[in-house]
């Protein structure tokens, strides 16, 4: 038991001196946790960090338009504090929906460019004047470069950046494989949501993938989507991972 | 006879007609004194209001025009063509007749405003000699003596003189004919010089040794903005408007301008803004002069910041807001706007504009993406109020699994005549995959009056 403890404080200081060799985030980067005990220890400091590059894809059918991407980003800007900068380059977001996801609409910045470099451009220069909740942009494509570029001004004040990969082709998808800097790279693609007793819709259900978390290993959750405050919850189904639909659980 | 409005020009009259025999030939002839010195004085506020609005370097165009260098400025309007048809629309809500053009050259601009029976025209670039060749030389800009003799020769329009050779042209005239040609068609350059009224507050620094490094020259802005800021400061005024005017040996002029959205004294605000511009002067042979002005200022009080243990300190993003505007982005902010209609229940607003307090109704399930155009979908469904049982969208046939709605929006005859029985009924599907779709359809399903009974998709949700 003793010796269980002398390792991980060895592991933990380890871990301090690698995060010192990697340079200027000497300080320890602020998290923002899911607030869901099985996602956030997967992910290094409990949650997501701030002054770190988030890359959210869609996944499943909805890959194209990645909508369920997009609205799991816009809960995890309304749980920020600050003003969120959204760059964009088609303005089809509807911003009824996001509200629901509780993201109040005078937090929000729209900076709309004409090209994808804008979007990469306006990102950058909001990441460096710092003080804002996220920094958010939708790009179709992400190269290594402009990836590095975004992390590296976010680690400067600290802000957190995350991009919404939306493609306009099934085949511009594939680019998704290619690496990036981003320190974490989620798929978010929907599932069938749990009958309801009644004819109707009930909350919409998600599957969250993990695909690449630096120092850390993948997961995937089923999740229930955004409620009024932004926060996702544990489907039923997550624990034995079986994406069977149908059964009449609840989501909690 | 100096002016002649359009009743009067339908009746015979005709500019330059002497007083008497435009009596004799229209009985009741209201006339009214020219004043040229009031005209002149209106039209150099005008130009002064020209000149916050639309481009750093305007000018008078005697007697009776402005002429502007929008190269580089029309982009802020949306373009040259909205730009000019903005400019009419302006004038016209005045009260006021404008005649506008857009040519390479002031000369030719100057032609084509005044030959023009349209509004506007916008001449494409290095079409000016197609554009001008049929004009009467009487646009040449030439004294009225020159202009006479010419027409005695039997020049009438400006190609056939262009088309004459030069020399015995410049012996029995002087040089001014060719001049004026020559500026015509760019071959000769013709810099504007800029009105400016005594209260614009403008500092300059003029070059022994032109400048042309980039370096240079952003340290030199650096200088000047902080000039500008003491003299901005001793009046209590803070810019709107900054232009940066850059006079070159070759005698040529380029202007930059940086707008902010609330007046601005803040000199590492406003050296940013122009440092992200420098890239853009081209210093060809070497910089004689910088010249900074502001063009649109506005009083600027200073405020005392509170600093307390417990308030939150609410950062400032105007700076932010501003290197977006002036790099050509749309900034803007979105606020509810009251209207069931889905796409008009949104509006944008000015990103520096105060927090909005109402919010949209969560009532009702709205999709994460709104097609701006509603695509039609085949469907197959159960009249009048039950939700598809399939529907097909582009090219794919998805069968519903679960649906709610119908959720019903009628038209706002207030808007337009047309949707005084309009109705919709929105329905959110999910089809086997959990994808959920809005699909709405035209009509209450009973009475084809309110609508079509087409089906159309109009959003993707995401939960």
């Amino acid at each position: 038991m003793r010796t269980h403890v002398r390792t991980s404080l060895t592991v933990e200081e380890l871990r301090e001196q690698i995060a010192t060799l990697e340079g200027a985030a000497v300080r320890k980067a602020e998290c923002l946790p899911f607030g869901i005990g099985e996602i956030d220890e997967k992910l290094p400091g409990g949650g997501l960090a701030h002054g770190r590059l988030h890359e959210f894809a869609g996944g499943g059918s909805g890959t194209v338009d990645g909508a369920a991407a997009a609205l799991c980003v816009a809960g995890i800007a309304a749980r920020t504090r600050g003003h969120i900068v959204w760059c964009l380059t088609r303005p089809d977001l509807f911003f009824p929906a996001l509200a629901q996801a509780g993201l109040d609409a005078n937090r929000v910045i729209f900076v709309e460019g004409e090209k994808e470099e804008d979007v990469l451009a306006s990102m950058e220069e909001a990441l460096s004047f710092g003080g804002l909740g996220a920094v958010i942009g939708e790009l179709v494509r992400l190269p290594m470069v402009a990836s590095r570029r975004l992390q590296l001004a976010a680690e400067k004040t600290g802000t957190m950046a995350i991009v919404v990969r939306r493609w306009r082709r099934q085949t511009e998808a594939n680019d998704f494989g290619q690496p990036t800097a981003a320190t974490t790279r989620w798929r978010v693609s929907v599932l069938p949501s749990e009958d309801l007793p009644v004819p109707g819709l009930g909350r919409g259900r998600w599957l969250l993938e993990l695909m690449r978390v630096k120092a850390g290993g993948c997961a995937e959750f089923e999740v229930g989507a955004c409620d009024v405050e932004g926060r996702i919850n544990l489907s039923a189904g997550s624990g034995d991972r079986s994406h069977s639909s149908g059964r009449s659980v609840h989501s909690g | 006879m100096s002016a002649v409005d359009a009743a009067a020009k339908k009746s015979g009259l005709k500019i330059g007609m002497p007083a008497a025999k435009a009596q004799a030939l229209f009985q009741g002839l209201m006339m009214v004194e020219a004043d040229p010195l009031a005209d002149a004085l209106a039209l150099e506020r005008i130009t002064l209001w020209a000149l916050t609005q639309y481009s750093p370097i305007v000018a008078v165009d005697a007697p009776d025009g402005i002429v502007m260098d929008t190269e580089g400025a029309d982009h802020l309007q949306g373009g040259e063509e909205l730009m000019l048809t903005g400019i009419a629309n302006r004038f016209r809500g005045r009260g006021l007749s404008v005649r506008v053009a857009i040519a390479d050259t002031w000369g030719a601009a100057h032609a084509c405003a005044r030959a023009i029976t349209r509004e506007t025209v916008i001449v494409p670039r290095a079409q000016t000699v197609r554009a001008v060749e049929r004009l009467p030389i009487a646009l040449l800009r030439l004294p009225a003596k020159i202009l006479a003799d010419l027409r005695t020769l039997g020049f009438q329009s400006i190609g056939q003189l262009s088309a004459t050779p030069r020399a015995p042209i410049a012996l029995r005239f002087g040089p001014e004919v060719g001049r004026r040609l020559d500026q015509m068609f760019g071959r000769i350059g013709e810099p504007i010089d800029p009105v400016r009224s005594p209260e614009l507050v403008k500092v300059s620094r003029a070059f022994q040794e032109p400048i042309g490094a980039a370096e240079t020259i952003d340290k030199y802005v650096g200088r000047l903005v902080a000039e500008l800021c003491i003299e901005l400061e001793k009046k209590g005024l803070g810019t709107r408007r900054t232009d940066l005017i850059v006079d070159k040996v070759d005698n040529t002029r380029q202007a930059i301008r940086a707008g902010t959205a609330k007046p601005a004294r803040d000199v590492r605000w406003l050296t940013k803004l122009f440092k992200d511009q420098t890239e853009k002067i081209e210093p060809g042979f070497g910089i004689e002069r910088l010249t900074l002005v502001a063009v649109m200022s506005e009083p600027l009080e200073e405020s005392q910041r509170t600093s307390s243990l417990v308030e939150e300190e609410v950062r400032d993003f105007t700076p932010l807001i501003d290197i977006f505007g002036n790099r050509g982005q749309r900034v803007y902010r979105v606020a509810p706007f009251a209207s069931d209609v889905p796409e008009r229940s949104v509006r944008r607003i000015g990103a520096a504009a105060d927090d909005v307090a109402v919010a949209w109704s969560p009532q009702w399930p709205r999709p994460i993406w709104l097609f701006h155009r509603p695509e039609q979908v085949d469907v197959i469904a159960l009249m009048p109020d039950h939700p598809p049982v399939s529907f097909t969208w582009r090219g794919k046939r998805r069968k519903v699994r679960r649906a709610d709605g119908p959720e019903r929006v009628f038209g706002e005859w207030w808007q337009r005549d047309s949707e005084l029985d309009a109705v919709r009924d929105y329905f959110a599907v999910e089809d086997d995959a959990g994808e959920r779709f809005w699909i709405f359809r035209l009509g209450d399903g009973v009475d084809m009056a309110t609508g079509s009974h087409r089906w159309f998709i109009h959003g993707i949700f995401s939960s």
